[in-house]
């Protein structure tokens, strides 16, 4: 009796260390795979389209930490960056430059331009003291807004963004055409479980591992590990738990949560540009209006609250939602022919988990 | 019989086996007004809150012992019960609508209305407002208090004492009114307004009503009252008629304690003759402690305590000095002038602090011991880091050490330094606080209720802790409520009363002195005693 009793304990205890929503949704995912290899849908090229996936956005959700962890919530703005990569981005194409070099200047001109924005925006969010997310979504709304504006009016001549009539850019620039499409996914690459063998350079088919695109995420996150662990990172999650223990050890609270969005936001501009060469097209207009809403969502699967964020929850996080998101898809379409419920399905999962999430938030700084 | 008010009988009160409240009596009779006194934590407000039913007690586990109201047990199950019993409270912080007229104020909720078609059909919530009636009642409640403003006026803009004056009214215009609480009615008032308010409740007792008056100035209870009850450690002390006292014997029974003040005197003191802080007229802008322009002097090597009741500023001082809430004035920390408003530059100047507000401010309590330990020195002195290029990263194995040796010397009890504070026994907690603090290496050291929530084994070690700290050399200013703490360790104590130094007194002098310094009397008290 006693040792059934312990053992239940046990369990809660994992359930908790690991998080309910954490379980809950990589527990279905893990019956939608195999839901989907009952009903005939190749098990493999879900698990290659998930890690592809989960590559394109890992930069993206791993922007959510600095913000969550500087005690400005998840960063709702992330279009703000998103923008600045975009048009480091075209900017990048205008200069004619292509390949490796076009992927190379968008990010090198990308950091400056988000570290700007960024402080910009970190000065507003110091203005608005208390209803930070609130006033980040409506910021990202806007900021995008605005792009589709100063999209249609750049004076770019490049002859591949532009539209075939009339002036401004085009809203899906094809990043072949510039040899940048998955230029650093295939950086690398090789299969598992191919037909030509179990580890199989240049295959396209089994479990494809885009090596080039993993590896930036995975240097990406070793980087805000390494800074979460130095004096200005921990200066930064202090004020984000109990900012009157930083402001009474001397720290400049306002200060810390710039610097903290100011890596938010430059994360999110390298993200974008990671995500694009990824996809083989880059996406502007109302395009990066609800990309803040998917990435807000992964890190919560992965076990962060709105108050504290790991690493290691985005890694988990990106790789759940994700696959929860390319396996659902096809499984959906399979069981239920002719409707669209996946998308659906996303919908509800993805704002259903923010608003979990955001119900577990303490009011306020108090 | 008749003339028998309110009685308590043998009321008392525990909160999860603490006992704040021992078998007290207490009698008001028609007219009479009895003063309640006793220093913060005595038990006033948990007996009042018994008398309105207020949830905190019943969620608690309710109380033990009756009330009698006019010789009739009373059952005060919730604020509204207390009402319909006809007791009324005048609150020390004013709750009033200030876009509201005095009237509208007045008679919220307890609106007077006639029916029209409306109401008829929908029932009696939207029946109209008889305003003409409200405004003869409002009139007559604001005559009873002598007051000729005009009930249509806002209450945004009067000055405080004309809103006290709207509260009391707003309670003696509820019908059946018998017994009216004032909780430190005078507390935010000037002294003219004061003395009107003091005649209005004598005018009040005059009509019958019983008046049960909380208050620490002794001079307004020994003008005012009828009868005083002192209470003391939730017990209570004495019941006088005014007549049978004086101030100087209240403030002996407020203060005195049963408790010995073990103080070893003859240890190695070295105050040296050199003036380490000197704070000239000091204003700190902190909700509830607001300082109002203090001048200290503290020599090298001294331990100076700060003492007086809760809410009179002296928890202000140290939270002014270490720029934690917005301060004026000037510190002059050897010789040089202090930043104020700039917590880094004080702390880097060699001043530490341990705040009040341990779990809220001391404190991160989901961290680890030896997190909080090396934190503020790791931001302030570039302690525990290691340099990769222009990148510092914290050196964990430094601060293990570090923390280890602290856990050891201030001996705190734990698993290992990287166990969660916040899962630590307040002594503990504290402990860790004062360990972040001497990381620091501070020459001044300031302590705010170093024994605030811990049981009396850990108080004797923390105050021990002090004392060898300051024979090591370390300059310390304490600050705290509990005067027993104060008077064992420290070499002198400046009491702070609204605000300002009320005086400064050596740790033996008489428990009275300190009484009445402490409720703001002390000049009173040389003239009334010479006369």
């Amino acid at each position: 009796m006693v040792e059934v009793k312990r053992k239940k304990n046990t369990f809660n205890d994992i359930v908790n260390k690991i998080g309910f929503p954490t379980i809950f949704i990589g527990g279905f995912w893990i019956l939608l795979l195999i839901a989907g290899g009952a009903l005939g849908i190749s098990v493999i090229t879900l698990l290659s389209d998930t890690i592809k996936r989960a590559g394109m956005n890992g930069i993206l959700v791993l922007a959510m930490v600095p913000s969550i962890q500087s005690g400005t919530g998840p960063n709702f703005a992330l279009p703000v960056g998103i923008v600045c990569g975009l048009f480091a981005l075209v900017c990048s194409i205008e200069f004619g430059f292509t390949g490796w070099a076009w992927l190379f200047v968008a990010i090198a001109f990308a950091i400056p331009l988000a570290a700007f924005v960024g402080y910009l925006y970190g000065r507003l969010l110091n203005a608005v003291k208390g209803s930070e997310m609130t006033i980040a979504t409506y910021t990202g709304f806007s900021i995008v807004a605005a792009m589709c504006l100063a999209w249609l009016m750049i004076p770019f001549k490049s002859p591949n963004m532009g539209w075939f009539i009339g002036k401004g850019l085009r809203e899906t620039i094809q990043l072949d055409a510039i040899g940048g499409a998955q230029i650093l996914s295939n950086f690398l690459r090789f299969s598992l479980f191919a037909e030509e063998g179990l580890i199989a350079v240049n295959s396209d088919t089994g479990i494809i591992i885009p090596t080039g695109m993993l590896l930036l995420f995975l240097i990406c996150c070793v980087i805000v590990w390494l800074y979460f662990r130095s004096k200005s990172g921990i200066a930064i999650s202090a004020g984000g738990i109990n900012p009157k223990f930083a402001q009474s050890s001397g720290i400049n609270i306002d200060r810390c949560r710039i610097k903290a969005n100011v890596l938010s936001t430059i994360l999110a501009a390298i993200g974008i540009i990671v995500y694009s060469q990824g996809y083989g097209y880059a996406q502007l207009y109302s395009a990066p209006l609800m990309m803040a809403f998917a990435a807000v969502a992964a890190v919560l699967i992965g076990g962060a609250s709105a108050q504290r964020a790991k690493v290691s929850h985005v890694i988990i996080g990106v790789l759940i939602y994700q696959g929860l998101f390319t396996t659902a898809l096809p499984v959906a379409n399979q069981m239920f022919e002719g409707t669209d419920l996946s998308e659906i399905l996303r919908m509800i999962i993805q704002n259903g988990i923010i608003l979990y999430a955001l119900t577990k938030v303490k009011g306020g700084d108090n | 019989m008749s003339d028998n008010l309110l009685r308590l009988i043998n009321v008392s009160k525990e909160y999860s086996g603490n006992k704040v409240l021992k078998d007290i009596n207490l009698e008001l009779k028609k007219g009479q007004i009895h003063a309640l006194i006793g220093e913060n934590g005595a038990g006033k407000s948990t007996l009042m809150n018994i008398l309105f039913g207020m949830s905190v007690i019943h969620t608690t586990g309710g109380f033990e012992g009756s009330i009698e109201i006019e010789g009739k047990t009373a059952e005060i199950k919730s604020p509204h019960d207390a009402m319909d019993y006809g007791i009324g409270m005048v609150h020390q912080e004013f709750m009033l609508i200030p876009g509201f007229t005095i009237m509208e104020n007045i008679k919220l909720n307890r609106e007077i209305t006639k029916p029209n078609i409306v109401s008829r059909i929908f029932g009696k919530r939207l029946e109209t407002l008889d305003i003409k009636r409200m405004n003869e009642d409002t009139r007559k409640a604001l005559d009873v208090l002598d007051m000729s403003i005009e009930e249509y006026v806002q209450v945004a803009g009067l000055p405080v004492g004309h809103m006290q004056f709207i509260e009391i009214a707003r309670e003696i215009d509820k019908t059946g009114l018998k017994i009216l609480v004032f909780d430190e009615p005078t507390a935010v008032l000037a002294e003219t307004e004061a003395a009107n308010l003091l005649k209005a409740i004598k005018k009040l007792a005059g009509q019958g009503i019983g008046i049960l008056f909380i208050s620490h100035r002794l001079d307004e209870v020994v003008e005012v009252a009828d009868v005083v009850t002192v209470l003391r450690d939730g017990e209570l002390v004495a019941t006088k008629n005014i007549k049978d006292t004086n101030k100087y014997e209240i403030a002996q029974l407020m203060v005195g304690r049963s408790i010995t003040i073990d103080r070893e005197e003859g240890r190695n003191r070295n105050i040296v003759d050199e003036t380490i802080l000197e704070i000239k007229d000091l204003h700190v802008a902190m909700p509830g402690e607001r300082v109002k322009g203090v001048d200290i002097k503290v020599k090298k090597g001294e331990i100076v305590g700060i003492g007086g009741l809760a809410g009179q500023g002296k928890l202000g001082i140290a939270n002014g000095i270490m720029g934690i809430f917005p301060a004026q004035g000037e510190v002059i920390f050897k010789g040089k002038k202090l930043p104020l408003n700039d917590p880094k530059s004080v702390i880097k100047s060699g001043i530490a602090f341990v705040s009040e507000d341990r779990r809220g401010v001391g404190l991160l309590l989901d961290e680890s011991i030896e997190a909080n330990i090396a934190f503020t020195a790791m931001q302030i002195n570039d302690d525990f880091l290691k340099n990769f290029g222009p990148i510092k990263l914290k050196d964990s194995a430094k601060i293990r050490d570090h923390a280890n040796k602290m856990i050891k010397d201030l001996d705190i009890r734990c698993t290992s330094s990287l166990q969660r504070v916040g899962s630590l026994s307040g002594g503990n907690q504290q402990k860790v606080c004062i360990a972040r603090a001497l990381t620091l290496n501070p020459e001044l050291l300031l302590v705010s209720e170093p024994t605030r929530g811990i049981d009396i084994g850990a108080k004797k070690l923390v105050l021990d802790l002090l004392k060898q700290l300051n024979n090591e050399g370390m300059t310390i200013i304490m600050t705290s409520s509990e005067l027993a703490e104060l008077r064992s360790i420290c070499d002198r104590i400046l009491i702070i009363c609204e605000g300002k130094v009320e005086g400064e007194l050596p740790p033996d002098a008489p428990d009275a002195e300190f009484g009445l310094m402490m409720s703001g009397s002390a000049n009173g008290r040389s003239e009334g005693r010479e006369a």
